[in-house]
């Protein structure tokens, strides 16, 4: 719960927040402005874990206070972001990630925007197709277009 | 006294939606007009009480009445009047109060408004309307009691949470509720139709407005909510994909689609069924989204969602009215017959291609926001889902829609050009493409943000040429203006509302080229932020009405020449032992500088972030935009014939009894 919940939470009047602090402090930060900007991309992936969905980078939490400080010793040693993601997740699992991995656990939440999407093109391609045939009327017979003139000639008349 | 008649207004008017729960039905099936002709009234009264129960609650929080349990958890004498006021909302059991009052207003609104409408077809939406009053009514009843009375009342009550102290608080919930509420309206009409097989373009044509304003309302309260986070939450940020936030996206995303489907079949009698199923989903997202806010699932580690029997009671309205209507969609559903046809290259043929894109995206936000909780109630695997996976699949997925709104006002309804509107939409393309290598030029990477900000042109652009093909087709001025003048509301209200999600876009591609700076600063510091030079000249404290204050006095400066200040404040609210910052944000032109400081103290020193935000104005200015394109098309001529038709009919009334 925190600052993401507290934006709309606000709203919906729920809050027994904490008192609100910023997300990094100027005394965490890393000189070299490459490896801090790294930093921070990787922040925002990683999820405060005592936290209401928030990512580290927002999190005002202590908990999320080391996180920031233990990723930014980690590149400072050197470390790529792939390596110090797979050193969290072998840690705390795929909770931590706010973006979860490709896997057999998360097929539908990836697959669905897919699926929907082909079933609802086929959904479409499949209703334009039905109605094709309406759109063209046989043309009419030689006995009707007889009839047809002599309609429109008795109306003339 | 007066909070005993709330209590007891609240009981008359749920007795009073069981009344109309049933009688409407009885006299549609009966064919008896005078029993049909009761629900109006009814709906009326129903109201009155409503609304005195809700007087009778503003009234114990404006008095201060600390004998009752609400007022005592979430107000305080010495809080000022307008949180006294808004702080009835500020809590659930107010809340709730909040929604069932819109709820009344807007049966009451139905019950007056739509005399145009076929007496049946009236009837039965505001029995529907009652099955849901009578479910929130026994909700609040049961559950949430606003009005219950404390035995030993004490001096004082505990305060509203700080951080709903805030002039939001007195417009956010109300906007969003009047868009989550509209939507029943929209539900309501598709039930009634289902039960009286009312399926066509008169129903499209009821029922387009209610779907408008509900809309119209749910586009400022989101946009209204997310302004409010982004100055009070102190980082500049607005949007978190949180699931409170999702819940409200949802039944946006379902309106929107809603809106474009009852145009194709109040103008071309087809999507019926579709249109049906998408005024149920609305409305069933609205009740899900008060269900996950209230129940507690998705703030379980909240203090206040400790009841079970509120998310239990909510669960239960929401499975017998999602399912109760689904229910009955499949039952009546294929009764329908198909309406007009369309080739696949047409104003149709977009709108489908609209709503297949938003009810895609709509479906991934329900996915994304559930999923977790699904996964580990299956399986005990925690995941998380944030605004990276969002990011990665909402925004793909959303974005192709700005290239197919300009095409889709180009073309013809039934069958359409797809060339002609490409060579319509030149103009459109060319600024497009200027705006892209302006913006290479002036602000540079990163290249997402130049190539949606000039996506966003080409939809602004777009939009416009729309009205300006129909208008500019040669003569004089004055007969260019008469055309504008004569144009159908309705095209002037789709031009204005896409491109002011045009101009949100470009506000949020902007985000890309802010500025930001996190630092310690102290009196003297000068910090380059952007184009502009912040120089901070001391610090200060104030006393506020319910709090204390810490402030930094910052100036402004372009090329050396002062030309604005802000104070950035912390406050501290002794009451609730809270702090809550208070940015200070200066607008210059579109953008903003937005600083926001933080106790550290530490020889006299704040922890600061100081932001230059291009364009970011325009990502709220675009959301009143699209309001505005909603209440222009609300004025369409087809709309207010209706209403004069009434009128008429009212005077004729009486001329037989004479």
């Amino acid at each position: 719960m925190g600052r993401k919940f507290l934006a709309l939470a606000a709203v919906l009047f729920f809050a027994v927040m904490p008192s609100l602090a910023f997300a990094v402090e100027p005394g965490e930060m890393l000189k070299d402005p490459k490896l801090e900007a790294r930093a921070r991309t990787l922040s925002q992936q990683l999820r405060c874990l005592v936290c209401q969905g928030e990512s580290i980078e927002d999190s005002q939490a202590q908990l999320a206070h080391d996180f920031r400080v233990l990723i930014r010793q980690r590149i400072k040693a050197g470390e790529s972001n792939a390596q110090i993601k797979a050193f969290l997740v072998s840690r705390y699992g795929d909770f931590i990630l706010l973006k979860p991995p490709f896997k057999a656990d998360t097929l539908l939440l990836w697959g669905t925007p897919v699926l929907l999407l082909v079933l609802g093109s086929g959904a479409i391609i499949m209703a334009v197709r039905r109605r094709r045939p309406m759109r063209k009327p046989a043309s009419l017979g030689a006995t009707e277009e007889a009839r047809l003139a002599e309609l429109v000639g008795t109306e003339e008349g | 006294m007066i909070v005993e008649a709330g209590h007891y207004a609240l009981v008359l008017a749920f007795a009073l939606a069981l009344f109309n729960s049933v009688i409407p039905f009885w006299g549609i099936r009966a064919h008896d007009d005078r029993l049909m002709a009761t629900a109006p009234s009814v709906a009326l009264v129903q109201f009155l009480f409503v609304a005195t129960a809700f007087g009778a609650l503003v009234y114990a929080h404006v008095t201060s009445d600390f004998s009752v349990l609400n007022v005592v958890e979430n107000s305080h004498s010495a809080k000022p009047l307008i949180y006294k006021i808004a702080g009835v909302w500020g809590n659930h059991e107010g809340s709730m109060l909040l929604w069932v009052l819109i709820l009344a207003t807007f049966s009451a609104l139905v019950a007056c408004a739509s005399r145009a409408m076929p007496q049946d077809l009236h009837a039965a939406v505001l029995g529907v309307q009652s099955w849901i009053s009578a479910a929130f009514l026994l909700f609040i009843l049961l559950t949430s009691n606003p009005f219950t009375r404390v035995v030993n009342p004490p001096m004082e009550g505990m305060g509203l949470n700080p951080l709903l102290q805030d002039p939001g608080l007195a417009i956010h919930p109300p906007l969003l509720y009047l868009g989550y509420v509209g939507l029943s309206i929209s539900f309501s009409f598709a039930a009634a139709a289902l039960i009286c097989r009312r399926i066509d373009a008169v129903w499209a044509r009821l029922v387009r407005p209610w779907t408008l304003l509900a809309w119209m309302f749910l586009t400022l309260g989101i946009a209204m909510g997310s302004y409010w986070s982004y100055y009070t939450l102190g980082w500049g940020g607005f949007w978190f994909w949180d699931p409170v936030e999702n819940a409200s996206l949802m039944p946006w995303l379902a309106a929107t689609a809603l809106v474009h489907s009852t145009a194709v079949m109040e103008k071309r009698e087809a999507l019926k069924i579709w249109t049906i199923f998408l005024a149920i989903l609305g409305f069933s997202l609205s009740l899900m989204g008060t269900f996950l806010v209230r129940s507690g699932i998705l703030t379980s580690v909240h203090s206040f969602a400790v009841d079970p029997r509120r998310g239990i009671f909510i669960l239960g309205i929401l499975v017998l009215f999602i399912g109760g209507s689904l229910a009955l969609f499949a039952w009546r559903a294929n009764d329908l017959k198909q309406g007009g046809v369309f080739a696949p290259v047409s104003r149709e043929g977009a709108l489908v291609l609209n709503n297949l894109v938003l009810s895609i995206a709509c479906a991934t936000v329900l996915v994304g926001t559930l999923y977790p909780l699904a996964l580990q109630s299956l399986t005990g695997a925690k995941i998380s889902v944030g605004a990276p996976f969002f990011n990665a699949t909402f925004v793909p997925l959303f974005l192709p829609l700005f290239l197919i709104m300009p095409i889709g006002q180009m073309l013809a309804w039934k069958r359409g050009s797809l060339l002609g509107a490409v060579q319509r939409l030149i103009v459109a393309c060319l600024a497009g493409l200027a705006a892209m290598l302006i913006f290479a030029a002036w602000h540079g990477a990163p290249v997402t943000s130049i190539v949606i900000g000039g996506l966003a042109v080409f939809t602004i652009v777009g939009a416009i040429s729309d009205v300006v093909r129909r208008v500019a087709i040669g003569g004089s001025i004055g007969e260019n203006f008469h055309r504008a003048i004569g144009l159908p509301r309705s095209t002037w209200g789709t031009a204005i509302a896409h491109a002011g999600i045009g101009v949100t876009l470009l506000g949020l591609a902007a985000t890309g080229w802010g500025v930001e700076k996190v630092l310690v600063i102290k009196p003297g510091d000068v910090v380059p932020v952007g184009p502009y030079e912040l120089v901070v000249k001391d610090f200060g404290a104030e006393q506020g009405p319910n709090y204390s204050a810490k402030f930094a006095h910052v100036n402004i400066r372009s090329g050396g020449v002062k030309i604005g200040s802000i104070d950035p404040a912390l406050r501290f609210y002794p009451v609730r032992r809270t702090s809550r910052a208070e940015a200070g944000i200066a607008t210059l032109g579109l953008g903003q500088v937005y600083v926001s400081i933080t106790s550290s103290g530490a020889n006299g020193t704040y922890d600061a972030r100081m932001y230059w935000k291009p364009l970011v104005v325009l990502i709220w200015f675009g959301a009143i935009i699209m309001a505005l394109g909603g209440f222009v098309s609300l004025s369409d001529r087809r709309f207010r014939i209706g209403a004069a038709r009434r009128i008429q009919r009212i005077v004729a009334a009486p001329q037989p009894a004479e």
